[in-house]
């Protein structure tokens, strides 16, 4: 009994002289642990922001948390609230609000837009930054906080608001191994929960490890797709290949002879 | 006129040549070099309306008969009234005169000259009510202007303190009496030569026939010049004894009566021919003197912070909502907003506090410290936008990105997130700007509010030295200001903004 959470068709986005993404299509299951991957510079962050309406695009459809993202100018934002709603995302440099403390961060929308009590707002956001192990930096504000702690509390903050979909971009790229397993366990406990997490990531080991399915994208389009270990195992698409070959541990692919 | 630059070029090189600068100072001077303020008009000193280029007025004929019998040129330099005693102190000039009033703290501090002059202090008021004001005592809670630094505003303290008037000093002597026509005041005590003068200019006024003092004007030397000092009584008395300063001031229309018999008793009395006239202000040590005016420093020093704070809380809320304006807002909006600051801060802001309390005054008749505080505040909210608006756009885009995907809507992502952060960004930048207005609002005194600048003036021309009252004002300033800018780094320290 499959329920299509995010569903992209034909999605086109470019930049002055550049396309980013030409027609483009992807599906996402409830319940699924989707890792998108693909070289740097090929548009897994624009594909996220632009599901999150901060990009607009050219052509094609976005139907997510029972909102219709079309081509042209973004929509206002008092349109967006099932989306806002319904999709958390967590940026690669968090983007934490500096003037307030980690709980501060995770309570602002619960209260503003929620509408949730203060101290309802701040139990569960206690409650979330502990099962995420940074409680005890509550009080600290984004610039005391190291990396990973900065990339918990902003994973609270995107689950402050109970979102079905949860958008990470590149979550591992600064985490050292003890870490990125940590996360894969957090994440793995959130999708157990009920949760839809789409992951934009260049490390095929801790897909290989944590994800359900694999997208691969190159060129602007998904060229390649499915179950997580028949992709990176047997898959004989080129683009695949050459991602794979890349050294995961350094979170980077090699630079293209 | 195309050969000018040349003759200078010439002249000049002849200077550097000829030993000719050295040679001015060994040679006698000829030239008596007198200091007076043509802002004070006719018929003290005037610019001619002919020939601008032309000095006119009684005391400029003065200067010119004292430096005739003195075998010299008369040169006139040009000095601020308030400033002359200050001016003639640092040699700028050898006698101040014009309009100069006998003071003792004058007397006392500088070589005076008899007086050649004696005038009345009479009361303005307004045409219809002059037979309800026609005394200081008639004036009990009533405003009454004159110009700041006179024997006719002394005499207002005083009234102050036994009529209960209140007294309005004003940086000139034209604007008390416009002042009064448009009923911001409800009379004014000068001297009658500019009482006279302006019921002329002004239709609506009268003048009181009862003066309500004497006074008498002088010339002021530097207190070492007593030789040329007594040679200039000698010329005065005897230019009262031959009928030349009576001819003088029948050509100027100040003869009477009343002249004529003061200067019978100057040539019978001697040198010290006023030496005894009743007078506000006792004579009085320093350590006195600062005993007196220190609760008026202190009370001015009131104003400067009250206004100082009013202002900049119209400057902060002025300021921000013209920023959000510029960042957010329309086209047109946005070009409205940009020629209000720019005009604001291209223009003087004496200039529009002048425009605002004076050439308003026609269409809305604001109180002086109304008038100061708006245009402070108006003013500096010019500044302060430009701050909020640079710190508004200095807020990294992330932070508004993460905002709007949690649902904010676009006020609560200004409200609780952007402003936020661009206040903390603003607060050095504003911290400076406070200090600036702390200073900057000792420029109301133009428009009559007396603040500690202009009180600490007043005390300095009343003892006649500017080093106690200008360090115990400095002290004053500076105990507002310094605890601001630790505050301010306080702050700064505690809200550091860094996004990682």
């Amino acid at each position: 009994m499959n329920e299509t959470v995010l569903s992209i068709a034909g999605l086109r986005l470019s930049r002055p002289g550049r396309a980013l993404i030409s027609g483009l299509d992807l599906c996402v299951e409830r319940g699924e642990f989707v890792a998108l991957m693909g070289l740097s510079g090929g548009g897994k962050t624009t594909l996220l922001r632009a599901i999150v309406a901060l990009e607009p695009f050219e052509a094609g459809l976005i139907q997510v948390a029972g909102t219709c993202l079309r081509p042209g100018p973004l929509p206002a934002q008092s349109q967006l609230g099932g989306l806002r709603r319904g999709v958390g995302i967590v940026f690669q440099f968090h983007h934490l609000f500096a003037h307030l403390t980690a709980l501060e961060n995770v309570t602002l929308a619960p209260i503003h837009v929620g509408h949730v009590a203060r101290e309802a707002a701040e139990r569960r956001a206690r409650e979330l930054l502990e099962s995420l192990g940074v409680l005890a930096r509550a009080n600290a504000l984004p610039s005391q906080l190291s990396g990973g702690e900065a990339q918990r509390v902003a994973i609270a903050r995107a689950l402050a608001t109970d979102p079905a979909l949860l958008l990470l971009d590149e979550p591992t790229a600064s985490l050292d191994p003890a870490r990125r397993e940590e996360l894969g366990a957090s994440l793995r406990m959130l999708q157990a929960n009920g949760r839809t997490l789409l992951v934009t990531t260049h490390d095929h080991a801790f897909v290989r490890q944590f994800a359900s399915r694999v997208a691969i994208l190159a060129d602007g389009v998904v060229v390649d797709q499915g179950d997580t270990a028949h992709v990176l195992d047997h898959s004989r698409h080129p683009a695949t290949r050459q991602l794979l070959q890349s050294t995961p541990r350094a979170g980077r692919p090699s630079p293209a002879p | 006129m195309v050969a000018t630059p040349l003759v200078v070029a010439l002249s000049w090189s002849g200077l550097l040549v000829t030993p000719s600068l050295l040679a001015q100072t060994s040679v006698p001077r000829v030239e008596l070099r007198w200091g007076g303020d043509a802002e004070g008009g006719a018929p003290f000193v005037e610019a001619d309306p002919a020939n601008p280029s032309v000095l006119r007025g009684f005391d400029v004929e003065v200067a010119a008969l004292i430096a005739h019998d003195l075998g010299m040129t008369p040169r006139f330099v040009q000095v601020a009234w308030s400033s002359i005693d200050a001016s003639v102190a640092r040699g700028d000039f050898d006698i101040g005169m014009s309009g100069v009033e006998d003071r003792p703290a004058r007397r006392r501090l500088f070589a005076v000259t008899i007086p050649y002059f004696e005038f009345r202090e009479i009361l303005t008021v307004r045409a219809a009510e002059r037979q309800r004001y026609s005394t200081l005592a008639s004036l009990r809670g009533r405003r009454v202007g004159t110009l700041g630094g006179t024997q006719a505003y002394e005499m207002l303290l005083e009234a102050e303190s036994v009529h209960g008037v209140l007294p309005v000093s004003y940086d000139d002597d034209v604007h008390p009496y416009t002042d009064l026509a448009e009923g911001r005041l409800d009379a004014v005590l000068l001297d009658n030569i500019i009482a006279a003068r302006s019921v002329r200019r002004t239709p609506g006024l009268a003048t009181v026939d009862a003066p309500a003092g004497t006074g008498h004007y002088v010339g002021v030397l530097a207190p070492q010049q007593s030789t040329l000092r007594h040679r200039v009584d000698d010329v005065l008395r005897a230019a009262m004894a031959d009928g030349r300063l009576e001819q003088i001031y029948r050509r100027w229309n100040i003869w009477d009566a009343q002249q004529a018999a003061f200067f019978r008793r100057t040539l019978a009395s001697g040198a010290a021919g006023t030496q005894g006239r009743a007078e506000a202000a006792g004579p009085g040590g320093l350590l006195e003197a600062t005993r007196r005016y220190l609760p008026a420093l202190l009370k001015a020093s009131l104003i400067t912070i009250v206004l100082s704070c009013l202002s900049m809380a119209l400057a902060v809320t002025v300021g921000i909502g013209v920023a959000t304006g510029r960042v957010y807002g329309g086209a047109w909006p946005r070009r409205a907003l940009t020629a209000y600051v720019e005009a604001t801060r291209g223009t003087p802001v004496l200039l529009q506090l002048f425009v605002l309390y004076y050439g308003l005054s026609s269409l809305v008749r604001l109180p002086a410290f109304v008038a100061a505080c708006v245009g402070l505040g108006v003013n500096y909210a010019a500044y302060e936008s430009e701050i909020y608006r640079g710190a508004l756009q200095a807020v990294p885009a992330g932070q508004l990105e993460a905002a709007r995907t949690l649902g904010l809507s676009e006020v609560q992502t200004l409200r609780l997130v952007r402003g936020p952060q661009a206040f903390r960004l603003a607060l050095a930048p504003m911290t400076n700007d406070f200090v600036a207005l702390l200073k900057d609002s000792s420029l109301v005194s133009v428009i009559t509010v007396i603040e500690l600048t202009k009180q600490t003036s007043i005390f300095a021309a009343n003892i006649g030295s500017w080093i106690l009252p200008g360090s115990l004002c400095a002290a004053m300033y500076l105990a507002m200001s310094l605890p601001l800018s630790r505050l301010a780094r306080r702050l700064e320290r505690r809200w550091q903004v860094t996004e990682r």
